[in-house]
């Protein structure tokens, strides 16, 4: 490499890791279990998988404590495909993330759909030149998270639950947060960054370029094309579906019909096709009356 | 001038921008459909997943008539991901347009943590050059010209109205790569 400077190598690891994020936008990331799922999504035009032994539907049923994948299950999964592969981390599991960036992954998500190993702290991920992805409901917490060093920012929504509404309002809460402090006045940035509990230098550049520094898809309970389709129009760069595809009744038709949602999500006449005759989507449950410990998205801090 | 992207994954904005920095003047069209297609004067193949640009184009009806536009003379240019659909040969698969002589082999570099920056020389243009789980140049057919090199390999090749690069000009805050690409569209004007 040309680059020998220590401090121009780090900036330019930070800036490839968000590059990477960004070759993804307008592509649908897919929860997958073993490496014919894996095949399966490749082949539906996704732009990466999550690699995971139990897709969120089932880590809400089963109970008990979920975490990071077995590296051999991972491993068989990078081999199948030659899209990016991505993993899950507990939020705050330093040592799973130096794992999964031993078998070089492309990409860690500190998940708060597996069970927190840390209930006050995030991973510090500038210490690692794997690139992170980590959940938001808000400005505050995406800029948190941008600030431990993620690369990419998702939505959180409810993991599982084939119920998108917590999606939407996470992504409609990012979108008006990051209206209201590009139109401040500069002094009082430094207020509004106490009170959303982010660092003034990335609320300052949020209120500069009227948006976030990396970019962010949307995650939790999207289960059908229109689901993806709606979070785009509302401004997503992307769309993760966890439970969605391989707990429909057909993953394969599925598959593809959320990934050709994705890129014509504009398009009422495109979305009508694909959507017809899909078979059964998931099962759904309805968000409003879980109690706060089913709730996964309440974690992360 | 009308410059086209084609917008069904990766780095679309990126690209649209960085030709809106060369000059406001000429129009950026985000190109999904035939009918798109057919309004450009040039298109940009972005980076992104191939695999998904090249299911997604033949789902769509679009391989065909970007390749017959392309052979018609229109001036293309791919890079990354768009570089893998122009290549002839594809190693391990068919290939997606195949209208340009050279042999490429997708991830050659690794995963992304072996994705990497470098400066190097494109077209006598010094430049920062961003590969992302970039694709190797194999092999450079007869009559295709070698515009950039790293570490010995061909990263920037053009043959004709078709420009290919495995790198992302788009990536960095340099536009001289777009400007060559424009002025390719200049001349055939």
């Amino acid at each position: 490499m040309a680059v020998k400077d220590d401090n121009k190598a780090a900036s330019n690891r930070k800036l490839l890791n968000r590059n990477l994020a960004q070759m993804l936008k307008g592509g649908v990331i897919m929860d997958v279990t073993n490496a014919e799922q894996a095949v399966i999504a490749e082949q539906a035009g996704a732009v990466a998988v999550m690699a995971l032994e139990r897709v969120p539907a089932d880590i809400r049923k089963d109970g008990g404590v979920a975490r990071m994948s077995d590296p051999k299950m991972i491993a068989e999964i990078q081999k199948a495909v030659s899209i990016p592969v991505m993993a899950k981390v507990r939020i705050g599991h330093f040592v799973e993330a130096q794992i999964l960036e031993a078998i070089k992954i492309d990409y860690i998500d500190e998940s708060e759909v597996l069970t927190p190993a840390d209930d006050m702290y995030h991973i510090d991920k500038t210490k690692f030149d794997t690139p992170f992805v980590c959940g938001a409901r808000d400005l505050g917490e995406a800029l948190r998270r941008i600030a431990e060093g993620a690369s990419m920012i998702r939505t959180k929504g409810e993991a599982g639950t084939g119920n998108v509404v917590e999606a939407v309002k996470h992504m409609r809460k990012m979108r008006s947060q990051i209206a209201e402090v590009s139109a401040l006045p500069a002094e009082q940035l430094a207020t509004y960054a106490k009170d959303i509990g982010a660092p003034l230098d990335l609320v300052r550049a949020v209120a500069k370029n009227k948006a976030l520094p990396v970019v962010n898809f949307a995650a939790g309970g999207i289960a059908t094309p229109a689901d993806a389709a709606l979070m785009m129009q509302l401004g997503a760069d992307g769309v993760f579906v966890g439970s969605g595809i391989f707990k429909s009744a057909d993953p394969k038709q599925r598959a593809e019909a959320i990934v050709k949602a994705v890129a014509y999500y504009n398009d009422p006449a495109i979305l009508a096709g694909v959507s017809y005759g899909l078979g059964k989507a998931m099962e759904g449950r309805d968000v409003e009356s879980m109690t706060d410990a089913e709730r996964l998205a309440k974690r992360g801090w | 001038m009308n410059i086209g992207v084609l917008a069904l994954q990766g780095s679309v904005k990126e690209h649209m921008k960085m030709i809106t920095s060369v000059n406001k003047k000429i129009g950026v069209v985000a190109v999904r459909t035939v009918d798109e297609l057919a309004a450009v004067d040039g298109l940009i193949i972005p980076g992104g997943e191939s695999t998904t640009l090249r299911r997604l184009m033949d789902s769509f009806g679009l391989t065909t008539p970007v390749r017959e536009r392309i052979l018609a003379g229109m001036p293309v240019w791919g890079t990354c991901a768009g570089l893998i659909l122009l290549a002839n040969r594809i190693e391990g698969e068919t290939s997606c347009l195949g209208v340009l002589d050279i042999d490429v082999k997708r991830n050659a570099y690794g995963r992304q943590i072996d994705s990497f920056v470098a400066d190097e020389d494109f077209a006598g243009m010094y430049m920062p050059m961003v590969f992302i789980r970039a694709p190797k140049i194999t092999r450079v057919g007869e009559g295709v010209e070698v515009l950039g090199e790293h570490d010995g390999d061909p990263v920037a090749v053009r043959c004709g109205n078709i420009l290919a690069t495995a790198f992302h000009p788009e990536m960095t805050r340099d536009n001289r790569a777009h400007k060559y690409f424009i002025s390719m569209i200049d001349a055939k004007e």
